[in-house]
């Protein structure tokens, strides 16, 4: 294993300093105060400012700490930005899946849908923008579990609630399909919320790589999955070009 | 078989931007550049052309690179642009005059009120079908003609071409100072105030009133047709349409019949109703405008509620107040409170377009009480959409033998779930928006591939429009009549406000 790496070391350095004092400091004065060259304290704290941890003064150049470190615990991305941001290809999915896409990210415990984009078949269809859905139970959700990005409520037990015969019912089965999540890059959900009907979704990154929500299409069974039950790959490839192309949007390398 | 697909350039007020569509007219990469605004008086807005041909010169390879395709795959390009922003450049060096005068400008404002004296309003609506206003084209050539020194003598010894963004755009893309064509089309050259409305040719009276000598002019052709093809940044591809932005949308929203409109939320917002063949004349404060028209097809027009401000007061809430980082915050903003708590926005930046026409209208913020919060501002930015869209409608419903049913919208917020179920709540009809947004491109799209054989018919076109969302009006009659009320009362109190300087140039 490799040991630590000394660049981060140094950034949680300048953090630390730069939130022990009460006023701003200069690059100097940062550098000076942890033995750094200027260049390598300059380095790390353009980088620490690229990704809002540290703001610089305008007016006097000098460095604090930045607004994103105090929400760390909440979303960093605007749930309406990420909709803005993503309307082209959820667009885009559903014209060429034929299917229902929805996007969503956490919310005390559930999933908030955040955009809805009908199936194109123009039959009547309502926006369920604003809705919330199970996490272990939802594509969506199962995303959301699966990288981190949500948690289940800490009371929960053992047992899950149950919608269908197919629901994951206890944490142990969910731990295992999220793993496989993790190991293929999407979810799915096969009658697992409501019989007859089946999801996938697949994570929207952000900066770093962080998954800041998924992005899923769903419809009857039939249509979602094959002659075995399972999800088309067709469909799978993509859902998973369209995530990739939002996480492009949202400034993600390559992913 | 490799896929082809139709590239559209959409040279926005803000950015321009190039996107791919495939067969089925979905959308297939897009690559976009902002490009500055200049504001350098109250009332003035200026674009660099340069900069923007230089824009365009980039986002083309970008959208061929995220698609993965080279030149060669493109079928055909059409072109969108920002209308009545004007343009005047070098004919043998291709450097802009100057800076392009952008639609949203108003210091032709004088000119305004000296051609409403004089020749009077009816001279130009039996010809142009257009009142003189600060938004048309003509009015900001005559002011550069006039302020430019001895741009005069090198416009009438033809050393000068003018043009709106397709025409400059265009010229640079066969060739430029090497033979480039010099070409607009009848959507383009009807918000201009140069062009007979019915004949679609260059008005002698017209170009005699505003003193334009007819070299600088460019040819009209008809917006969808093959037109030549690019030299540079595409050798090779036809280019095959033109339309401005607006009428792009509705043939994007495949508004082709009489009855049929649309409304495009951006910078400005701008509603277009699809009138056929038949040229109608507004008699509440619409313009009539031409919609399209297709190789040696007749005309097809369209009335037009113009908008000035919607998009751009959101952008001013970010950039100048800096109560948001991103536009679309506003929305999370506007709903951490219930209502606009009586706060009324009417943002008349650059006077009120229709259905009021006001040049003498000036931004207000009224209602204000030490129980407003930044949140309840972001409502009244937002309502004052929707509102502006009302008294669209209502004078669009004025003007038509049928009323709306339904409102067919697109453009970057309709992102905004929070202003599309007011706009459908204050309309009282449903609110559609299509699987593409991007109508503006995807119309210029549409138009090119339709010339170059991409697509046989408006019918095949008309297939690939699907519906992508849907908000239902909600809100209770009585407080949606009241709430209009209090809209009325708050723009009555924005009118007026400019008033002609003493002396000297005009704010």
């Amino acid at each position: 294993m490799a040991g630590p790496v000394q660049s981060i070391e140094r950034a949680a350095a300048i953090l630390r300093l730069l939130a022990a004092g009460p006023r701003r400091l200069g690059l100097g004065e940062v550098a000076a105060s942890l033995g750094l060259a200027k260049g390598t304290a300059y380095g790390i704290l353009r980088t620490l400012q690229h990704v809002d941890f540290v703001e610089r003064d305008t007016a006097t150049g000098k460095y604090q700490l930045g607004a994103a470190l105090l929400h760390l615990g909440t979303s960093y991305l605007d749930v309406n930005e990420l909709r803005s941001r993503s309307i082209n290809w959820a667009d885009a999915l559903a014209a060429r899946s034929g299917e229902a896409v929805r996007l969503g990210t956490p919310l005390e415990g559930r999933v908030l849908v955040i955009h809805h984009v009908f199936r194109p078949d123009d039959t009547l269809q309502t926006l369920d923008v604003g809705a919330l859905l199970p996490l272990h139970a939802s594509s969506l959700g199962k995303v959301l579990l699966a990288y981190g990005t949500a948690a289940l409520e800490p009371a929960t037990g053992p047992e899950l609630e149950a919608y269908t015969r197919h629901t994951l019912a206890t944490v142990e089965q969910l731990d295992r399909a999220l793993a496989e999540v993790r190991d293929l890059g999407w979810a799915a959900e096969i009658q697992e919320m409501s019989m007859g009907e089946a999801g996938v979704a697949a994570p929207i990154r952000g900066h770093g790589g962080l998954v800041v929500g998924a992005i899923g299409l769903s419809g009857p069974v039939e249509r979602i999955c094959d002659s075995q039950g399972h999800p088309r790959p067709s469909l799978i490839t993509l859902l998973r070009e369209a995530a990739r192309a939002v996480s492009r949007e949202l400034g993600a390398g390559r992913w | 078989m490799v896929e082809r697909y139709v590239m559209s350039i959409d040279q926005g007020t803000n950015s321009t931007r190039c996107i791919l569509f495939d067969h089925r007219g979905r959308l297939v990469s897009v690559a976009q550049h902002e490009h500055e605004q200049h504001f350098p008086r109250p009332g003035w807005v200026e674009h660099d052309a340069a900069e923007i041909w230089h824009n365009l010169q980039r986002v083309v390879p970008e959208a061929l690179s995220v698609a993965g395709v080279d030149a060669d795959r493109i079928a055909a390009v059409g072109i969108a642009n920002q209308r009545e922003t004007t343009v005047l450049w070098d004919r043998r060096t291709g450097a802009p005059v100057t800076r392009a005068i952008v639609w949203q400008d108003t210091r032709t404002a004088p000119l305004v009120d000296e051609l409403r004296r004089r020749p009077g309003e009816e001279f130009f609506l039996e010809r142009c079908s257009l009142g003189p206003s600060t938004y048309f084209s003509a009015l900001k050539l005559r002011w550069m003609l006039d302020n430019v020194k001895g741009l005069k003598q090198r416009a009438q010894d033809g050393e000068v071409l003018f043009g709106t963004m397709e025409s400059w755009l265009i010229w640079n893309l066969t060739g430029g100072p090497d033979g480039g064509l010099h070409l607009t089309d009848p959507t383009n050259a009807s918000r201009t105030m140069l062009m007979n409305i019915r004949t679609l040719t260059w008005d002698d009276e017209l170009l005699a009133l505003f003193g334009v000598p007819r070299p600088v002019l460019p040819e009209i052709r008809p917006s969808a047709e093959p037109y030549g093809e690019a030299r540079a940044v595409l050798p090779g591809v036809r280019i095959t349409a033109a339309l401005g932005d607006q009428q792009a949308a509705l043939f994007g929203q495949t508004c082709f019949s009489p009855g049929e409109a649309k409304c495009t939320y951006g910078t400005g917002s701008f509603l277009l109703l699809n009138t056929g063949t038949e040229l109608v004349r507004s008699r509440h404060g619409l313009l009539t405008t031409v919609a399209y028209k297709i190789g040696d097809q007749e005309p097809v027009y369209a009335l037009e509620g113009s908008i000035a401000v919607t998009g751009s007061l959101v952008q001013w809430f970010r950039d100048r107040l800096g109560l948001i980082s991103s536009a679309p915050e506003i929305e999370t903003l506007a709903r951490t409170v219930e209502d606009n708590g009586g706060c009324y926005i009417v943002p008349a930046f650059s006077g009120l377009f229709a259905p009021r026409w006001r040049s003498d209208a000036r931004g207000v913020i009224v209602g204000l009480t030490s129980y407003i919060t930044k949140g309840h501002l972001a409502r009244a930015v937002l309502e004052a959409t929707g509102w502006q869209t009302r008294e669209v409608v209502d004078a669009m419903n004025a003007d038509s033998s049928v009323a709306l049913k339904q409102l067919k919208v697109d453009g970057g917020m309709t992102a905004d779930n929070l202003l599309m179920q007011f706009v459908a709540d204050v309309l009282d009809v449903p609110v559609v928006r299509p699987m593409v947004i991007e109508t503006v491109s995807l119309g210029a799209a549409y138009a090119a591939g339709l010339a170059a054989g991409y697509w046989s018919d408006l019918e095949v076109l008309r297939r690939n429009w699907h519906r992508a969302g849907q908000w239902l009006p909600a809100m209770d009659p009585e407080r949606r009549a009241s709430e209009y009320e209090n809209w009325q009362r708050a723009v009555e109190r924005s009118l007026g406000w400019a008033r002609a300087p003493r002396s000297g140039e005009a704010d």
